[in-house]
């Protein structure tokens, strides 16, 4: 029987206003199953968004939802996980708001290594506002603030979250929705930052202007650039560069979270441990 | 009424009363002349089971905040002008989304870095109006240590009833002073908490942002059973975004109305030897000290001087000052700014004929410079 979504979606805010054959709903869905399967209850999960196309998300599925400032989902997030560290808390922002005005907020969530998971909609512009460059715009791609092309150096996001902190770093694409659901279980399911890296397309703002003016031809494009991290593995320096690996890229289940952290702070100051020394951790420098 | 002598600084207070007043939260991000309070709470919140986060800069600051204010916790922040500055797009946040907490400001000479360790209270106009947008502002101002406490105390409980942020403004003067202060027992300030409204009914009759026209929203914490939207859009009786006419202009007049029609809940202030007075000063925060050491000089001269001073400087007790200004010809407003507060004079009373002693360097005004200003206007 095919999966029934009413349950986890506000119906009355039906349809999206994300544009015919982009893949922020397939994004949804996948999270939405990913929730179903790991069976917790709706009133249990916050969802946390930012501004932009993505920053609409919160508003169409049935949690709690905040729909917060540009950039700044992290920073909230970490207030709700702190006041409440047994619910799950999962923030969803684009590519600009993630890594351009929110990027300092990524870092330190990543740092902190709290129980949040990231999931990051990677569309390699700002959609919303009609085609302005992102950190994630590829160099030499028209946008409508570079019409000569984009000059800009790229961030990989999962290389930025990998070294900053995060335990659990994941990149998938929304061209394989079945995958995606499997390791978007995996990230909520791990304790610590989880930063899911989705890639997806806007063939309206970045492909209409770099020849991929259809969803296809925009998620063809996709399916081009990235490759399993198993495959990655195995080529070359020069291979890889005009790749994305995909897969989970970094687990680490021996870092310790920062709500679990904290808890430490208070039982030193209810006297019921010690104060905390470099001896608590493995790095003492 | 039973007092308790507590020997510690304004900062410290402020701290102290947070918790006092059943705070479970603080987000902030160090800055001169407010850090103490943070340094304070993070001994005091792990205490009680709360949390204490020094966050990477000063908007993660307040977005934990109000993050955590929206899962129901007490939370405060604390910071000073250049911090507000940043925070100012979250206080307008949650000013829509009518998210309760409590900042406090210690207040330090600006604009920009400007006078990170000297006193001023150039920050009287930013807390009124601190994000953009139409929605009215609740501020209080601590004249003493005593106050530092009781004020932060207040603002729990008015932030909660009127569901929004409430500023406290320190001057770097009074948070930095340090002596005896009385406050009111532990068991008092207890039996004063009056926690935000919530709905007990079932949650498809719940519409968090349906309420009077004068009235803030109800808001029960996340995570209980009640599924609602927060955003900082224009937003329906559920929190969705809408751009529906009528529903925007009501949600904007609704945030100004309901403080509004209710200013009489948050009007403060300390009438000191006004009975008899001929000569009003107004003054707030750590310039009243000086002002009221002024007032016995100059009484002893045979000048009948008193003070007004304001606690809650937004919204303005204008009837007050309206009232005490058709009186009293002779009406000077002192303050550590450049007339901000003094602007605010003369729209209450509609008088243009208000003077004003004024000092912008970061020193602090001396009794005897007021005593002065006041015989050279007479």
């Amino acid at each position: 029987m095919a999966f029934n979504y009413d349950n986890y979606l506000r119906l009355e805010k039906m349809p999206t206003l994300w544009c015919w054959g982009c893949g922020d709903g397939v994004i949804l869905k996948a999270f939405i199953r990913a929730i179903n399967k790991m069976g917790v209850d709706q009133n249990d999960v916050c969802v946390v968004s930012g501004i932009g196309c993505s920053g609409r998300f919160s508003s169409y599925v049935d949690f709690n939802t905040i729909h917060t400032t540009h950039g700044r989902t992290v920073a909230y997030a970490t207030g709700v996980k702190l006041a409440r560290p047994d619910k799950l808390v999962v923030c969803v922002a684009g590519d600009g708001d993630a890594l351009a005005i929110g990027g300092n907020h990524t870092i330190h969530g990543c740092r902190r290594n709290i129980d949040i998971t990231m999931i990051i909609i990677n569309n390699f512009i700002y959609g919303l506002t009609n085609s302005q460059t992102s950190p994630t715009t590829p160099q030499g791609m028209w946008t409508v603030s570079q019409k000569a092309g984009n000059i800009d150096p790229t961030f990989d996001t999962c290389e930025l979250a990998i070294a900053s902190g995060a335990s659990f770093v994941a990149r998938e694409t929304m061209l394989d929705p079945k995958k995606l659901e499997k390791v978007l279980i995996k990230a909520m399911e791990h304790k610590g930052f989880s930063m899911m890296e989705v890639l997806s397309n806007c063939h309206i703002n970045l492909g209409r202007k770099n020849k991929m003016a259809s969803a296809m031809e925009n998620l063809e494009w996709i399916d081009k650039i990235t490759i399993s991290k198993k495959k990655y593995d195995a080529l070359s320096e020069e291979e890889q560069l005009n790749l994305f690996p995909t897969g989970v890229l970094k687990e680490d289940t021996e870092a310790r979270e920062y709500c679990d952290m904290y808890k430490d702070i208070q039982d030193a100051h209810q006297g019921k441990r010690g104060k905390i020394t470099q001896d608590d951790f493995k790095k003492k420098i | 009424m039973a007092t308790r002598e507590i020997i510690s600084t304004g900062n410290q207070l402020a701290a102290i009363a947070a918790v006092d007043a059943g705070c479970k939260f603080f987000g902030g991000y160090p800055i001169t002349p407010s850090s103490e309070v943070m340094h304070e709470i993070s001994d005091l919140l792990p205490a009680v089971g709360g949390t204490c986060i020094q966050m990477e800069d000063e908007i993660a600051g307040i977005c934990a905040t109000i993050g955590a204010a929206m899962a129901g916790d007490r939370a405060l922040t604390a910071t000073s002008g250049p911090g507000v500055s940043l925070k100012a797009e979250q206080l307008g946040l949650a000013q829509m989304a009518e998210v309760p907490l409590v900042l406090v400001n210690v207040m330090r000479g600006g604009p920009s870095t400007g006078l990170p360790t000297r006193v001023s209270q150039g920050d009287i106009l930013q807390s009124k109006n601190p994000s953009h947008g139409d929605y009215k502002s609740i501020t209080f101002c601590a004249g003493s240590l005593a106050e530092c406490y009781t004020e932060v105390v207040r603002a729990f409980n008015v932030a909660d009833r009127f569901m929004q942020p409430v500023i406290v403004l320190l001057d770097e003067t009074i948070g930095h002073m340090h002596g005896k202060a009385m406050l009111p027992t532990l068991e008092e300030v207890q039996a004063g908490i009056v926690p935000r409204k919530r709905f007990d009914g079932p949650a498809e009759e719940y519409f968090p942002y349906l309420c009077e026209a004068d009235e803030p929203a109800v808001l029960n914490p996340m995570f209980e059973g009640y599924r609602y939207h927060f955003t900082g859009l224009h937003h329906d009786k559920n929190g969705f975004p809408t751009e529906e006419i009528e529903t925007c202009r009501k949600l904007i007049q609704r945030l100004e109305d309901k403080v509004a029609l209710h200013e009489d809940e948050v009007e403060s202030y300390e009438e000191f030897m006004m009975d008899d007075a001929d000569f009003m000063i107004i003054a707030y925060g750590s310039v009243s000290l000086a002002a009221k050491e002024a007032i016995r000089h100059l009484r002893a001269d045979g000048i009948k001087a008193g003070l007004f001073r304001p606690i809650t400087i937004w919204p303005s007790p204008a009837k007050k000052i309206k009232e005490y200004t058709d009186k009293i010809e002779k009406v000077l407003v002192v303050e550590l700014n450049i007339g901000q507060f003094h602007s605010e004079v003369e729209r209450a009373s509609s008088r243009l004929d208000i003077d004003g002693l004024f000092k912008v360097n970061g020193r602090p005004i001396s009794p005897y410079e007021i005593v002065n200003k006041v015989k050279e206007i007479l």
